[in-house]
C-alpha cells in the first residue's frame, strides 16, 4: 500500500471516530424517549402516537450507523418489515412493536453508545497525543516552565529532552493513524451484531426483493412479447401474405401474360427482402446475433463500431456468461451508450468490462455534458430494473459539465473460456 | 469453376448448389457443419468457397472462423461469406489478412441471382464483394470527414467499398467511366487515401479509412 493511502485511510477513520462519538451521545435521549413512550402506552395511550415517532427517529439514527459502517467496508442491510398498506394508528403501532428489528435497535442503543464513545475517543485521542508531541517543543519553549512532560520524559527539563518529544510524537501519531481504521472496523462489527438482519429477517428481505424484481421482470417480458407479436403480425406476417398472393397471381399469368408475371415475380422478390429486413431488425431487438455468436465482449465491440462517436472498448472477460445474464448486460451497456450518444453531446466514449470475484463490472464513460439523472430518464430506471432481476446494481456519476460515468455490477459466473479467436483490436 | 459450399439448412444448401451449377460452377463439396468445413477446403482447394457464418455444432460463428483459418492455411483462398445479418466487425476480420478475394453478403442477396453470381465470380477472381448493408453501416458513422464529399462522390464511394470496378460503377450510375475515375481520384484526394488501380486494394483502402 502506498504510504499516502494509509495516512488518508487513517485520517478518514479518525474523522469517522469523531462522528461516531457525536452520534453515540444522541443514543441516550433516544433510549429515554423509547422507554417513556412505551410506558405511556397503557397509561394514557399517548405512546400509540409517540412510539412510532420515536421509532422513526431511532431508525434514522440506526440508518446513519449502517451508512457509517458501509463507509468502512462493512455494509449492513436494513432489517425492517415493510409498512403495511392503509395503516391506521393501531396497525402502525402493531407493525412497529411486532417487528423484532425494533427491539434489536432498542437493545443496541446503550451498548452502541458505549462502544461508539470508547472506540471514537480512542481513535481520536492517540493521534491527538501524537500531534501534541510534535508541537511540544515550541510550546515548551514558549511556556518556559519545567513542568511539562511528554511520553517517556516527565518532566522535560532541557531543550535536548524537548527535542525527543518530536520523534515520540511522530511514532504515536503514526500508530494512532494506523490503528484508527481497525477501531472503525471494530465499531462497525459491533453495530452489525445488533443492527444487521437476523438470518430470518434476511431471508424475508430476500424474498420480498425477489418478489418485486420478479414481478417487474415478468411485466417487462410480457410487454416485450406483446411488442414482438405486434411487429410480427403487422410486419413480416403481412408481407408474407402479400408475397403469397403476388406469387399466386404470377402463377396464374405465367402462360397468358409472361411479361406481367415476370414483373410480379420481381415485386415478390422485393417484398421477400423487405420481410427479411424486418425480421432482422426484430431479431436484433430480441437477441443480437453477434451477441449469440461472440458473447458480450464481441457484441460490445461490434456495438462500439456502429456508434457515431469514437468508442474505445477494453475487456477482460475470459469466458461466456449465462445467456440471460449476457443479454441483460449487453442491453444495459447498449442503453447507456445510446444515452451517451443521444443526449450528452459527447465526443468520445469508453467501455470497460471485467469479471472479478464472481462479479461482472461494466463501466461506461463519456466526455459529454453530464447532468444525467436516473429519476428523470426512464432509460436509466429501465437498466436498473433489468439488472436488479439478476441482483445487479447501477451507480451513476454525472456532474453538470461531465464527465458521465455509469458503473454497473452483475454477480455472475463465467462458463468455459471462449474458443473463438479475435485477432483484431478495437 | 470449383466451389465448396457450407450451409447447414438443407433447403438453402441445395438451392445454392442448384443455382451455382446453373451458372457453370462445379460444386465439389457441400458440407453442413463447421468441423468438416476446414478439411474440405484444404482438401479441395476450391476456386471459391461459399460459407454460412453460423454453422453447427455451436451455431455461433464457426463458418467465419473456419474461413479465416482456411485463408491462413491456404493464403488468398477466395471466400464468400453469407450471413443472415451483417456485422462490420466480421467484415474487418475477413479483410484483415489483406490477401485475395473476400466477400461478405447478406443471405437474401442470393435472390438477386445475377448479382449474386457476379459477386461469386468477382471473389473467385480475387476481388471483393462487400454487402451494401456493411458499407452503409460504416458510412453512417464518421460523418464529419465524409461531409467533404459531394452526393455523387458518396455514391461512388459506396459502390467502390462494395468492391465494384470502375466499369460497374459507371454502368450503375449511368455515367461514363471517365467521370467515375475523376470522382474516384477526387475521393482519394479528399480522404487522403493512396490511389490504386487494383479493385481489391481499393476496397481495403476505403474500409481501412472507414474503420479508422
Amino acid at each position: 500500500m502506498d504510504s499516502r493511502d494509509w495516512i488518508k485511510d487513517g485520517v478518514k477513520a479518525v474523522a469517522g471516530g469523531v462522528l461516531s462519538v457525536a452520534l453515540a451521545i444522541t443514543n441516550i435521549p433516544l433510549f429515554v424517549l423509547f422507554v417513556v413512550s412505551l410506558v405511556l402506552t397503557p397509561v394514557l395511550g399517548i405512546g400509540l402516537v409517540l412510539l412510532p415517532l420515536v421509532t422513526a427517529l431511532i431508525r434514522f439514527r440506526a440508518r446513519i450507523a449502517r451508512r457509517l459502517s458501509a463507509t468502512f467496508g462493512m455494509p449492513i442491510a436494513r432489517p425492517y418489515r415493510p409498512l403495511p398498506e392503509r395503516a391506521g394508528l393501531l396497525k402502525r403501532y402493531r407493525w412497529i412493536v411486532t417487528d423484532p428489528a425494533t427491539w434489536r435497535d432498542f437493545a443496541w442503543l446503550l451498548p452502541g453508545a458505549v462502544a461508539g464513545l470508547v472506540l471514537g475517543v480512542l481513535s481520536l485521542a492517540v493521534p491527538l497525543y501524537g500531534i501534541e508531541g510534535i508541537l511540544l517543543l515550541p510550546l515548551w519553549i514558549w511556556l518556559g516552565t519545567g513542568e511539562y512532560g511528554y511520553g517517556a520524559i516527565w518532566p522535560i527539563e532541557t531543550v535536548g529532552e524537548g527535542f525527543l518529544s518530536l520523534p515520540q510524537g511522530t511514532i504515536i501519531l503514526a500508530i494512532g493513524l494506523a490503528v484508527a481504521p481497525y477501531l472503525r472496523n471494530a465499531d462497525a462489527w459491533f453495530a452489525r451484531l445488533f443492527l444487521a438482519p437476523t438470518r430470518n429477517a434476511e431471508l424475508r428481505l430476500r424474498v420480498s426483493h425477489l418478489t418485486t424484481t420478479r414481478a417487474e421482470n415478468l411485466d417487462s417480458q410480457a410487454a416485450e412479447l406483446r411488442r414482438i407479436e405486434r411487429d410480427l403480425h403487422d410486419g413480416a406476417q403481412a408481407r408474407l401474405v402479400s408475397l403469397g398472393m403476388t406469387i399466386g397471381l404470377a402463377e396464374e399469368l405465367v402462360a397468358t401474360d409472361p411479361a406481367t408475371a415476370r414483373k410480379l415475380l420481381a415485386e415478390a422478390r422485393e417484398v421477400s427482402s423487405d420481410a427479411l429486413t424486418e425480421l432482422r431488425h426484430l431479431v436484433r431487438g430480441i437477441h443480437p446475433p453477434v451477441l449469440a455468436e461472440r458473447g458480450l465482449e464481441g457484441a460490445v465491440r461490434a456495438l462500439a463500431m456502429a456508434l457515431p462517436i469514437p468508442t474505445a472498448v477494453g475487456a477482460a472477460v475470459p469466458g461466456r456468461l449465462d445467456t440471460p445474464v449476457e443479454s441483460a448486460a449487453y442491453f444495459a451497456v447498449a442503453e447507456v451508450l445510446a444515452n451517451a450518444t443521444r443526449h450528452s453531446f459527447a465526443q468520445h466514449a469508453e467501455v470497460q468490462l471485467w469479471h472479478n470475484d464472481g462479479v461482472l463490472t461494466m463501466r461506461v464513460s463519456d466526455d459529454g455534458l453530464g447532468g444525467a439523472d436516473p429519476s428523470r430518464g426512464t432509460g436509466l430506471r429501465g437498466i436498473e430494473r433489468r439488472l436488479a432481476a439478476f441482483d445487479g446494481t447501477m451507480s451513476l456519476s454525472s456532474p453538470p459539465g461531465g464527465p458521465t460515468v455509469v458503473t454497473m455490477e452483475l454477480p455472475c459466473a463465467l462458463s468455459s473460456p471462449r474458443i473463438s479467436p479475435s485477432s483484431e483490436t478495437a | 469453376m470449383r466451389v465448396v459450399i457450407a450451409e447447414d439448412l438443407a433447403l438453402l444448401r441445395d438451392g445454392l448448389t442448384r443455382l451455382l451449377e446453373a451458372y457453370d460452377f462445379k460444386v465439389v463439396a457441400a458440407v453442413d457443419n463447421g468441423p468438416s468445413l476446414l478439411p474440405a477446403l484444404i482438401e479441395h482447394r476450391p476456386d471459391v468457397a461459399v460459407v454460412d457464418v453460423r454453422l453447427p455444432p455451436t451455431f455461433t460463428d464457426e463458418g467465419l472462423q473456419a474461413a479465416i483459418a482456411a485463408r491462413s492455411e491456404v493464403p488468398g483462398m477466395p471466400v464468400l461469406v453469407l450471413s443472415q445479418h451483417v456485422e462490420p466487425l466480421y467484415a474487418r476480420e475477413l479483410l484483415s489478412d489483406r490477401k485475395g478475394g473476400v466477400g461478405y453478403l447478406l443471405k437474401d442477396r442470393v435472390s438477386h441471382v445475377a448479382q449474386f453470381v457476379d459477386a461469386v465470380r468477382r471473389v473467385a477472381a480475387g476481388g471483393t464483394a462487400m454487402d451494401p448493408e456493411v458499407v452503409s453501416q460504416l458510412l453512417a458513422r464518421h460523418e464529419p470527414p465524409l461531409a467533404a464529399l459531394t452526393g455523387r462522390e458518396r455514391d461512388v464511394l459506396t459502390l467502390m467499398a462494395e468492391g465494384r470496378s470502375n466499369g460497374a460503377i459507371a454502368a450503375k450510375l449511368f455515367v461514363g467511366e471517365k467521370a467515375v475515375s475523376k470522382h474516384i481520384s477526387s475521393i482519394f484526394a479528399k480522404l487522403d487515401l493512396p490511389p490504386s488501380d487494383d479493385d481489391h486494394r481499393r476496397v481495403l483502402a476505403v474500409l481501412a479509412y472507414l474503420n479508422a
